[in-house]
C-alpha cells in the first residue's frame, strides 16, 4: 500500500495542475462577432499567412464590429489534417473558415466538419469564373460544394543544369521513360559522388507529398491506376514496379539517403537549398516549387529560371501519353459549427477574388483556377514555367475521389517506407499493402489488377 | 457516532484528490477502454457517428504484423533500459558515490541528475544531437579515427535505450541512495565480522534489507518506460520503417497519422495491460514479508 499512497501525491499533483492550466486557457471559443481562421504554416510555405493577414487588415476595415482571428498551424502536411481535425472535434476551436486540402474534403464532409457553400455561392456573382474542375474539386460525396478552390497544381520533373551539364546531359533533357531517368541519374552520380541525382519524396514522415508527388507520379505512367469504376485495385503489375522503381533509386545511391528521405525537413531543404546549391540534380517535385525562389519565396534566387530546367515525368516505358502528372490543389472551407456563416463567406470571397487570387498564385506559383487570374499578363509574365506546367494539365490525373482515399494513402506511405529502407521487397510490400485495404474498404469494394 | 464522524473526517481531505484522480487518471483509461471497442475516427463518416465494433480493433491488432513486432520491441525497451540498465546503473553509481570523497559525490551526482531534471523535449534533443550521424559521439569518434555508423538509423533501439538509461538513471539513483542510508551499519559490520566480504555483504544484507525500495523502484521506471513516447519520437519518430515503433508510438501514428482513433485507443489499452502485468509480478515477486 506504500507503493499507492506514493503514487497519488504527485499523480493529484499533475491532475491539479492540469485542471488550473485547463481552466486558465479555456473560454476561446468563436461567438458571432469573431471569424476563427485556420490555415497551414510550415517551413518554406509563408504564402498562406501572409495572404490571410493582408485579407484581415481589408475585412476588418470593411467589418469594424467583426474581429478576425487567425490561427497559423506550424505543422508538416499531414499533423496539419491532424490538428485541423481535433479542433474541429470541439465546438470551441472549430474553426469558421479553414485551409484544405481538396483530397480530404470528402472525407471530412462526411465526419460533419464543413458546411455547404452553395447558397452563398448561387449569389456570389465571380463564382462563374471559376473553372469547372475547380468547381468539382471542392464537392463532396451529395454533390454540394464545400470548398472554393484557390488553385491547382501539377507534378514535374526539375532539374539543375549545371548539374545535367557536368554529367552530359542537354539542356532540354526530357527522358522518354523510366529507364532513360534512372540513366541520366546514374550518369550525374558517376560526374559527382557528392550530388544526389534524384529526389523524390517517399515514406510516412513526408505524408501525402511522398505518396502523390512520389508513388501516384510513378504508377499513373504504369497504364495501372489505384481506383476503378468505383473499386479499389489490388495486386496490379504497375504498383509492384513503382515500388521496384523506388527500391532500386534508394538501394542504387540515387536518391537522399534513407535517413535524409526520412527527415520532416527534407522538402524544405530540396526546394530552399539542395536545388539552387546544385546539391540535387533532377526533382521529381510540383509546379508550385519556384515560389520559393521569387522576390517574395523563402529563398529568392534571381538566376533561378537560367539555372533550372523542366520536364514532364515519363510514363514507364514511353508509353502513350507518354508523360504523367498528378493534379490536386487547395481550398477554403467553412466550419459546419461557425456561428457566423454570412462572415466566414465574405471573408472567404474577399480572400479569392480576383486581386488576391492572382497575388497568390502568382506567389505560391499555383496553377490558375479563375479565368480572369489566367489570363492576366502578371500572372503569365512572372514565372517562365507557368505555362509547361500548365499544358501538363493534359495529361494530368486525380486521386480517387472517395472518402476512403487519405486512409488508403497511409498504407501507400507505409509500403513506400518499407521498401526504401529495405525491410520488405516490393511484392512484400504490395501483397501488405492489399490486406491493409480490404481491411479499409472491405473486400467487395476492390478488384484484382 | 463517533466512529462515522471520525471515517468522515478522514474522506473529507482525500475527497479533492479521489475527484481529479477519477477525473484525469480513471477517466481517460475508461474512455480509452470503451473507444477501443468503436472505429472512431477523426475524419470520414465514422468521425461523426463512431459504431460499436466490437472486438474487430483487437482482432485487427492480432493480424497485423506490426502489432507483434512492436510488443516486442516494447518489452526489450522496458526490460533493456529500465529492469537492467536504469536499475542496475542506479544502484552501482548509489553504492559507488556513498563511499566516493565529497566533492566527487556531489560533481557525480549533479551531473547524473542534470539528465533527469531536463524537460523530456530538451533531453530527447541532446540525445538526437549525441547519436545524429553527425552528432557529438560520431565527432568524438571521428576524433580518434573511427567512423561512427548512423545510430539513429542503423541501431535505432540501441540508440533509444542508452538515451533512456542516461535520462533515467538518476531518478533509481536518488531512490538507492535514500534506500542505502537506511541500511543499518551494525548489520553490515556484523557481517564482516563474520568473514563475508563485499558481494557477499551485497547479496545477503544489504538487498535484502533495501528489497521494497527494489520493488517500488523497478515498478515505477517500468511503468515510466512503457510510456517513453517524447525520446523515442524525437530521436527516430519510430523508423526507420517500424524498427523502433514501441506500443506509444504505434499508438500515436494509429490513432493521429492515420487517424483511427478507435484502433489507436486499442492499442493503448494493450499497453495498460502490459502495465498492470510488469505491476502484479513485481508485487508478487518482491511481496514484503511482515517484519
Amino acid at each position: 500500500m506504500r507503493t499507492a499512497r506514493f503514487l497519488i501525491a504527485p499523480v493529484a499533483a499533475a491532475a491539479l495542475a492540469l485542471s488550473l492550466g485547463a481552466c486558465g486557457s479555456g473560454g476561446g471559443g468563436s461567438d458571432a462577432s469573431t471569424i476563427k481562421v485556420a490555415y497551414q504554416k510550415f517551413g518554406n510555405f509563408t504564402q498562406a499567412d501572409e495572404l490571410f493577414k493582408d485579407v484581415k487588415a481589408d475585412y476588418e476595415k470593411a467589418n469594424p464590429d467583426i474581429t478576425v482571428e487567425l490561427v497559423p498551424i506550424e505543422a508538416q502536411q499531414n499533423d496539419y489534417f491532424t490538428k485541423l481535425a481535433l479542433m474541429n472535434r470541439s465546438p470551441s476551436t472549430a474553426p469558421d473558415v479553414m485551409y484544405e486540402d481538396t483530397y480530404m474534403i470528402k472525407s471530412d464532409v462526411e465526419a460533419g466538419y464543413l458546411a455547404p457553400l452553395d447558397d452563398y455561392l448561387a449569389e456570389w456573382d465571380e463564382w462563374d469564373q471559376f473553372v469547372d474542375s475547380a468547381k468539382e474539386a471542392g464537392a463532396g460525396d451529395d454533390g454540394k460544394t464545400y470548398g472554393v478552390s484557390m488553385g491547382t497544381d501539377t507534378r514535374g520533373l526539375w532539374f539543375n543544369k549545371d548539374v545535367l551539364a557536368k554529367a552530359g546531359l542537354p539542356e532540354d533533357w526530357a527522358p522518354k521513360s523510366w529507364d532513360e531517368l534512372l540513366e541520366a541519374a546514374r550518369a550525374i552520380k558517376e560526374s559527382d559522388p557528392d550530388v544526389v541525382p534524384f529526389n523524390m519524396y517517399s515514406g510516412k514522415p513526408q505524408g501525402e507529398a511522398a505518396v502523390m508527388q512520389g508513388f501516384e507520379m510513378l504508377l499513373y505512367g504504369t497504364g495501372d491506376t489505384l481506383y476503378e469504376d468505383g473499386k479499389w485495385v489490388l495486386g496490379s503489375q504497375g504498383f509492384v514496379d513503382s515500388l521496384d522503381f523506388i527500391t532500386t533509386v534508394f538501394t542504387e545511391g540515387l536518391a537522399p539517403t534513407p535517413q535524409q528521405a526520412l527527415d520532416t525537413n527534407i522538402g524544405n531543404t530540396v526546394q530552399a537549398e539542395w536545388l539552387p546549391e546544385g546539391k540535387v540534380g533532377i526533382a521529381l517535385d510540383g509546379s508550385w516549387v519556384a515560389g520559393n525562389w521569387l522576390e517574395s519565396g523563402v529563398a529568392p534566387w534571381p538566376e533561378w529560371s537560367e539555372k533550372m530546367g523542366t520536364a514532364p515525368m515519363p510514363t514507364q516505358d514511353g508509353a502513350a501519353p507518354g508523360a504523367v502528372s498528378m493534379s490536386g490543389g487547395w481550398t477554403l472551407a467553412m466550419g459546419s459549427g461557425s456561428k457566423n456563416p454570412d462572415a466566414a463567406f465574405e471573408f472567404i470571397s474577399m480572400a479569392l477574388d480576383r486581386e488576391n487570387s492572382l497575388w497568390f498564385d502568382v506567389a505560391n506559383s499555383q496553377i490558375a483556377v479563375r479565368t480572369d487570374v489566367a489570363e492576366d499578363p502578371e500572372y503569365t509574365k512572372t514565372n517562365p514555367t507557368t505555362e509547361f506546367f500548365t499544358g501538363l494539365v493534359d495529361v494530368t490525373n486525380f486521386r480517387p475521389a472517395t472518402s476512403d482515399y487519405p486512409k488508403v494513402s497511409n498504407e501507400i506511405m507505409v509500403a513506400m517506407e518499407a521498401v526504401m529502407t529495405g525491410q520488405q521487397t516490393p511484392e512484400e510490400a504490395a501483397a501488405a499493402y492489399d490486406e491493409a485495404v480490404i481491411g479499409i474498404v472491405g473486400e467487395e469494394n476492390t478488384v484484382q489488377g | 457516532m463517533a466512529v462515522t464522524s471520525r471515517g468522515v473526517a478522514r474522506v473529507v481531505p482525500l475527497a479533492p484528490a479521489v475527484v481529479l484522480l477519477a477525473l484525469f487518471m480513471l477517466g481517460p483509461v475508461v474512455w480509452s477502454f470503451y473507444g477501443s471497442f468503436t472505429n472512431a475516427a477523426l475524419t470520414g463518416p465514422a468521425a461523426l457517428s463512431p459504431e460499436w465494433i466490437g472486438f474487430d480493433n483487437y482482432a485487427a491488432l492480432v493480424g497485423d504484423p506490426d502489432f507483434p513486432k512492436s510488443l516486442w520491441l516494447t518489452v526489450v525497451f522496458v526490460f533493456l533500459s529500465a529492469v537492467v540498465g536504469q536499475n542496475v546503473m542506479g544502484i552501482l553509481l548509489a553504492g559507488l558515490l556513498r563511499s566516493a570523497v565529497k566533492p566527487v559525490r556531489s560533481i557525480a551526482s549533479t551531473v547524473v541528475v542534470a539528465a533527469w531534471v531536463l524537460p523530456e523535449i530538451v533531453a530527447a534533443f541532446a540525445a538526437y544531437a549525441f547519436f545524429h550521424s553527425e552528432g557529438t559521439l560520431n565527432t568524438l569518434l571521428g576524433g580518434i579515427g573511427i567512423t561512427g555508423p548512423d545510430w539513429l538509423y542503423s541501431t535505432p533501439m540501441l540508440a533509444v535505450i542508452l538515451a533512456n538509461i542516461w535520462r533515467g538513471t538518476a531518478f533509481s539513483m536518488m531512490v538507492y541512495s535514500a534506500a542505502l542510508a537506511e541500511v543499518p551499519p551494525e548489520l553490515t559490520e556484523a557481517a564482516q565480522l563474520d568473514g563475508a566480504n563485499g558481494l557477499q555483504r551485497l547479496t545477503w544484507v544489504t538487498l535484502p534489507v533495501i528489497r521494497r525500495s527494489i520493488s517500488t523502484n523497478l515498478m515505477l521506471t517500468t511503468l515510466q518506460t512503457l510510456s517513453v513516447f517524447t525520446l523515442i519520437y524525437v530521436m527516430t519518430g519510430g523508423g526507420p520503417g517500424t524498427d523502433s515503433s514501441t506500443l506509444p508510438i504505434l499508438a500515436y501514428q494509429e490513432a493521429f497519422k492515420f487517424a483511427q482513433v478507435g484502433y489507436g485507443t486499442a492499442i493503448a489499452t494493450v499497453m495498460i495491460i502490459v502495465g498492470g502485468i510488469f505491476s502484479v509480478i513485481y508485487i508478487r515477486a518482491l511481496r514484503p514479508e511482515v517484519d
